[in-house]
């Protein structure tokens, strides 16, 4: 289970990599924005990135939750084991 | 289910990349320009948060007749990943309106419903948390009723808003244009393999809690 | 026993709920009071903080209406089941062989009972302050307020009851009913400015009317069943 849960957070970081390697084809020659200046495009990346960026954050907090509730119940387990354990 | 799991969670991660790969591959949208990628990840948000309040409905239903507590589980696990779906819903929305609209926020109908059902669940979580013992059963009847006004809300809100009519509707998806079809719809399955993902993972954990505090229970009298 | 006289008896005990409320309420006339008093608090703050060289913003004059019956209504709900838990005086009544549902019944009864005491107050008094023509169409405002107050006590009641023995309930109770009752308050403020308008948009008002009573039956009938389901402890 928790093992799982490292593979998922790793894939979810390796997709980075691969993605900053891949050329935005086709982006280059077609431009209907032709009317709008450049300038004004530009405002528009650091909200894009900051919208991906939220959602990977706010995703991997959840997992960081889950993944800690988890290692907190497991411990429950492991105390309780020793109790019963010693009783004995 | 465990086998699924690691399986489920590797396709989620190159369902997302392959996704990643076709936004960034699509030209941009030709009157609202760059800004418009962040649509394929908040339109899915919303279908993310959506699914949520409808496993959280459902069970919470299901709790409230039965009292079995599987179904009481699986409806705090519904709430849980609605208040995180709708959370990327209502940050990426206004990151994009700020762009397009110049404002942050301008009551746009579907963003206030969805802000309303957010809170509604953010409150079912809180009464989980800070309802003491016995909440389970009135954060159910939150959940009831809270997916009981969504009609109300949707009707109300949408006729409010159409007194003052906004200079810019939040557009759909463009029908002359089959070139966004490809990554929104990626995204989407990406969003539910995620979904699913999460969903099974949290049941998983509240399963364990349970046990744990049965576990306890009958520590508790075998010790006395 | 025939459904006709379980029907009666649902009645007679909703009744009983209700006399006994006013009983008690009738002696000391404590919450009645207090919650005329703090609505009417409630309308300074807000003229205060609005009106500006002696005019308020239009509009202002509904929504500082139904502000005001919300927020009154959220500390009379909250009063009204401390004292049931006081006396615990509802465990007893859930012990009695009566019908679950007529208790929420009886309990909506007296909030809404009290509720329209503090409103036959609260409008002229806002009429007042603002200028805000209530009584050209005396009919359709009685209505509209009679409606939004029983859909607004409906869901309050329940959710109050069950709160009743938590700890945090006083700041509970608005976050569990504010989001719920939208519906109400903006069918509420744009109903009751449609009436204002002139000449009074009779026809959105009564669309916005139709828009409430769909509420309060949808969720009175809801109540009744989550009630029942909610009390078995």
């Amino acid at each position: 289970m928790l093992k799982g849960f490292v593979t998922f957070v790793w894939s979810m970081l390796l997709v980075a990599p691969a993605l900053a390697m891949q050329p935005p084809a086709g982006q280059s020659e077609f431009r209907p924005m032709s009317e709008v200046p450049p300038s004004e495009q530009l405002p528009a990346a650091p909200l894009l990135i900051a919208a991906y960026v939220f959602f990977l954050l706010a995703v991997l907090f959840y997992v960081w939750t889950i993944w800690r509730r988890l290692n907190k119940v497991e411990a429950d387990i492991r105390a309780l084991d020793q109790k019963t354990r010693a009783a004995r | 289910m465990k086998k699924i799991f690691t399986p489920l969670v590797i396709a989620t991660a190159v369902l997302f990349a392959a996704a990643l790969v076709l936004i960034a591959r699509v030209p941009p949208e030709s009157t609202m320009g760059l800004v418009q990628k962040i649509f394929y990840f908040h339109v899915p948000s919303w279908i993310g948060m959506y699914a949520g309040i409808a496993v959280c409905a459902v069970a919470s239903i299901s709790y409230l007749v039965t009292g079995r507590p599987a179904a009481d589980r699986l409806a705090t696990s519904g709430a849980e990943l609605t208040v995180l779906f709708g959370l990327v819903g209502l940050v990426t929305g206004p990151l994009w309106a700020r762009k397009a609209w110049g404002v942050w926020w301008q009551w746009d109908a579907r963003l206030t419903i969805a802000l309303l059902l957010w809170l509604i669940f953010v409150a079912y979580l809180v009464v989980r948390k800070y309802g003491g013992p016995g909440a389970e059963k009135l954060a159910a009847a939150v959940a009831l009723f809270g997916t009981a006004v969504s009609p109300f809300v949707y009707m109300s809100v949408n006729i409010w808003r159409t007194v003052h009519p906004l200079t810019s509707v939040m557009p759909q998806l463009p029908k002359s244009a089959p070139e966004m079809v490809p990554p929104m719809a990626a995204s989407a399955f990406a969003f539910l393999l995620l979904f699913g993902v999460l969903l099974i993972a949290r049941i998983e954990l509240g399963r364990r809690q349970a046990a744990v505090d049965e576990l306890y229970l009958a520590h508790e009298e075998g010790a006395a | 026993m025939g459904p006709q006289r379980e029907v009666k008896m649902f009645f007679r005990v909703a009744l009983l709920v209700l006399r006994k409320d006013f009983a008690i309420e009738a002696k000391s006339r404590e919450i009645l009071t207090t919650t005329l008093l703090f609505a009417v608090s409630c309308v300074l703050v807000f003229a205060f903080a609005l009106v500006k060289e002696g005019e308020a913003p239009p509009d202002a004059a509904p929504a500082i209406l139904w502000i005001a019956i919300m927020f009154s209504g959220t500390l009379a709900l909250g009063r009204t089941f401390e004292r049931e838990r006081y006396g615990e005086t509802l465990r007893a009544l859930l012990l009695a062989p009566a019908p679950r549902p007529a208790l929420y019944v009886g309990k909506l009864l007296g909030i809404v009972l009290l509720l329209g005491v503090a409103e036959l107050v609260l409008v002229p008094l806002v009429a007042f302050f603002f200028g805000a023509p209530f009584f050209v169409q005396p009919v359709l405002m009685a209505l509209l307020l009679v409606a939004g107050t029983v859909g607004f006590a409906a869901v309050g009641t329940l959710f109050a009851a069950m709160l009743m023995r938590v700890r945090t309930r006083d700041v509970l109770l608005p976050i569990l009913l504010y989001p719920i009752t939208v519906p109400v308050i903006i069918a509420g403020v744009r109903g009751t400015a449609a009436l204002l308008a002139s000449p009074p948009d009779e026809v959105t008002a009564t669309m916005w009317l139709a828009i409430v009573v769909a509420f309060d039956v949808v969720f009175v009938t809801l109540s009744l069943w989550t009630f029942e389901v909610l009390m078995t402890e």
